[in-house]
C-alpha cells in the first residue's frame, strides 16, 4: 500500500481517466459511459464539498444541476447553438439561484436544512413539468443538438466523435476537481472543516458560520451546474427529472456509497454507481433495489464508504 | 480604562433567573477569577459576555465600545476569545490544523482562497510557536480527538490563544483532570498572565488553582454577586464562607 500515498493515487486516477476511451472497450464499456461517469462524478465531488467537507446535507442539489442542464439546452434550442455560451448561461442560471436560496436557508440545519432543499429543488422540478411550451413538460426539451465547439485554430466536433466529446468533460472535470482541491487546501476550506467538525468552536473562534456555509453552498452548487451543463450535453436532451428530488438522492447515494471525507470517494461512488445502473438495468427493471441494497450494505457495514475501507487497511 | 465593563447585566431563562444585576470590571493585565456552587449563573455570565446569550438587561461594554448587541463572532474579532466547560476542539482534525484555523483567522485569512508563500511561512510559524508554548509539539500531527484530556485542554486554550486576543475567558479549565495535569495547566496560565500581560477571566472549582492566580475573586451565589475582593479578603469573607466554603464542609 506504500505506493498509494496521495501523489501514487491521484497519478493513478488521472493516468485512468485520459486513457479510458482505449482500456474501456477492453472491460466491456463504450465511452459514453465513461462521460456519463464523469459528469456524475463531478455532480457527486460538488455536492460533497457541501456534504462533506463543510458537514451540510443537500438533499436538493439536482434543481441547480437540472437548472444548468435546462439553461443550456434552452439556449442552443432557442437562442444561438453555441455549445460554450450554452454552457455559461446554464452555469450562471444554476449558481444565481443557488445564491438567492441558499441565503434564504443558511440559518437551518441537519434535517430542517436538507428538507428545505427539497421543498425548493420540487418547485423547479414542478415549473418545468408545467410549463410546457417552454420547457417541454414532461416530455422534455427535444431536437437540438450539442454545436461543435470552435477553437480558431481547430473545430472539436462534438456531437459525433464520442471520444473528443470524452475529454472535452474530462477538461471540465479536471478544471472543477483542481479548484475543488484548491479551495479545500486553502484557509477558507479550512473554516469549513471547522464548521463541519464543530460548529460551536467555530463561530468562537470568530468564523462567521452563515457567511461560510452560504459561500459553501454557493460554490457547490456553480460546480453542481457544470455537470449539469454537461449532462445536457451528453444526451442531447434534458427533462424534469434531471431536477427531481431522487437525483439528487442519488448524487448523496454516491458521495457517501465512496466515502465521502476523502476527495476522491464521490468519484469512486459515481463509478459503482454509474456502472451498476449500466449493467444492472439491462438485465432487469428493479436495477434500483439493486443499488439501493449494495448501499444499505455499505453504510451498515463500511460507514465510511469504498474508499474509507482501503484507507484504514492501508493505515493498519 | 478598564478593558472590560459588564453593567448590571441580568439574564432570565423564562421565570428562572440565571444572572442578577451581576457588575464586574476587568483592568488590563488583570487576572480575574470568577467562583461559586453550581448552579449560581457563573457559565452563563461568561456566556453573556462571549455572546452566546443575550442579556436581558444590563451593558457590556469593551475597550470602551459598548459590545451588547454584537454577534460571538464580531466579539472575537474585538478581542474575546473563550474556552468551554466541556472542551470544545475540532477532534477528526490534528493538533496542529486545530491550531492553524485560528491563527489563520487571527490573520485576516479566513476568506482566502489561497496563500502567498511568505503568508503560508508566517502561519506556520506562529502555529509552531503556540504547539511549543502549549508543551504540544511532540503530538502535533497526531489526530486532536485520541489525545488524553489534558491535552485537548491544552489545545483548546492555545486554539483561543491563537487568536491574539485581549481578554481570555477560561471556562473550568481544569474541570475532570488529575493533579498532573492541573499543574501543567495551572503553569501555563500563569505563564500567559505574568509573560504576556494577558487579562483573563477565569471560571474555577479548584480552590488551589484560583487562590494561586488570581488577583481578584468575584463570588456569585444563585446569579447575584456576592462578594468580590483579593484572595485574602475572599477567604477571611464570613459571607463567602456560609455560603460557599461552609457549605462545603458541612
Amino acid at each position: 500500500m506504500a505506493l498509494l500515498n496521495r501523489h501514487g493515487a491521484n497519478a493513478v486516477i488521472w493516468i485512468l481517466l485520459l486513457t479510458a476511451p482505449v482500456w474501456m472497450h477492453w472491460v466491456g464499456g463504450y465511452t459514453e459511459l465513461g462521460s456519463r461517469v464523469l459528469v456524475m462524478a463531478l455532480a457527486a465531488m460538488a455536492l460533497n464539498f457541501l456534504l462533506g467537507f463543510t458537514g451540510v446535507l443537500s438533499f436538493g442539489h439536482a434543481a441547480y444541476f437540472g437548472l444548468g442542464a435546462y439553461g443550456t439546452a434552452m439556449t442552443i434550442k432557442y437562442l444561438v447553438p453555441s455549445t460554450p455560451l450554452a454552457m455559461l448561461v446554464g452555469v450562471v442560471v444554476g449558481t444565481l439561484a443557488a445564491a438567492i436560496i441558499g441565503a434564504l436557508i443558511v440559518k437551518l440545519r441537519g434535517v430542517y436544512f436538507a428538507m428545505v432543499t427539497i421543498a425548493f429543488g420540487q418547485v423547479f422540478y414542478f415549473i418545468t413539468f408545467r410549463w410546457n411550451n417552454v420547457t417541454g413538460g414532461d416530455d422534455g426539451l427535444t431536437n437540438w443538438y450539442r454545436a461543435p465547439i470552435d477553437l480558431g485554430f481547430t473545430k472539436l466536433d462534438i456531437l459525433h466523435n464520442p471520444e473528443i466529446f470524452y475529454y472535452v468533460i474530462l477538461f471540465f472535470f479536471a478544471i472543477s476537481v483542481a479548484l475543488i482541491a484548491m479551495l479545500l487546501r486553502s484557509p477558507f476550506g479550512r473554516t469549513l472543516l471547522a464548521i463541519r467538525e464543530n460548529e460551536r468552536r467555530a463561530r468562537f473562534l470568530g468564523i462567521p458560520i452563515e457567511r461560510h456555509i452560504w459561500l459553501s453552498f454557493v460554490i457547490s452548487c456553480f460546480f453542481v451546474s457544470i455537470a449539469g451543463t454537461l449532462y445536457a450535453l451528453l444526451n442531447n436532451f434534458v427533462d424534469p427529472r434531471a431536477l427531481r428530488w431522487d437525483l439528487s438522492g442519488n448524487f448523496v447515494i454516491m458521495a457517501v456509497l465512496g466515502g465521502m471525507r476523502s476527495f476522491w470517494g464521490p468519484l469512486v461512488g459515481a463509478v459503482i454507481f454509474v456502472v451498476l445502473q449500466d449493467y444492472v438495468s439491462s438485465m432487469t427493471e428493479n436495477w434500483e433495489s439493486f443499488i439501493g441494497l449494495f448501499f444499505v450494505l455499505i453504510v451498515l457495514f463500511f460507514p465510511r464508504g469504498v474508499l474509507g475501507i482501503i484507507r484504514r487497511k492501508a493505515t493498519s | 480604562m478598564s478593558l472590560l465593563r459588564v453593567e448590571s447585566v441580568s439574564r432570565n431563562f423564562g421565570s428562572l433567573i440565571a444572572v442578577r444585576e451581576v457588575s464586574m470590571t476587568v483592568e488590563p493585565g488583570e487576572l480575574r477569577a470568577v467562583i461559586g456552587p453550581n448552579g449560581a449563573g457563573k457559565t452563563t455570565f461568561f456566556n453573556l459576555i462571549s455572546g452566546m446569550l443575550q442579556p436581558s438587561a444590563g451593558r457590556i461594554v469593551f475597550d470602551g465600545e459598548d459590545i451588547t448587541g454584537l454577534l460571538p463572532a464580531r466579539r472575537v474579532w474585538r478581542g474575546i476569545a473563550r474556552t468551554f466547560q466541556i472542551t470544545e476542539i475540532f477532534p477528526e482534525l490534528t493538533v496542529r490544523e486545530n491550531l492553524r484555523i485560528p491563527v489563520e483567522g487571527a490573520a485576516g485569512h479566513r476568506l482566502q482562497p489561497w496563500l502567498s508563500r511568505d503568508a503560508d511561512a508566517a502561519v506556520r510559524a506562529r502555529v509552531n510557536e503556540l504547539l511549543d508554548m502549549g508543551g504540544l509539539a511532540a503530538k502535533a500531527d497526531r489526530l486532536v480527538g485520541e489525545l488524553s484530556h489534558g491535552d485537548q485542554r491544552a489545545t483548546e486554550i492555545m486554539m483561543a490563544l491563537a487568536l491574539k486576543p485581549r481578554l481570555l475567558l477560561l471556562d473550568e479549565p481544569t474541570a475532570g483532570m488529575g493533579d498532573q495535569e492541573t499543574y501543567d495547566i495551572t503553569r501555563l496560565i500563569r505563564r500567559l498572565h505574568r509573560d504576556q500581560r494577558l487579562s483573563i477571566v477565569l471560571i474555577e472549582h479548584d480552590m488551589r488553582v484560583v487562590f494561586h492566580l488570581a488577583d481578584r475573586i468575584m463570588v456569585l451565589a444563585e446569579g447575584a454577586p456576592l462578594e468580590e475582593g483579593t484572595p485574602a479578603e475572599i477567604a477571611a469573607s464570613e459571607r463567602v464562607q456560609a455560603a460557599y466554603l461552609g457549605k462545603a464542609a458541612a
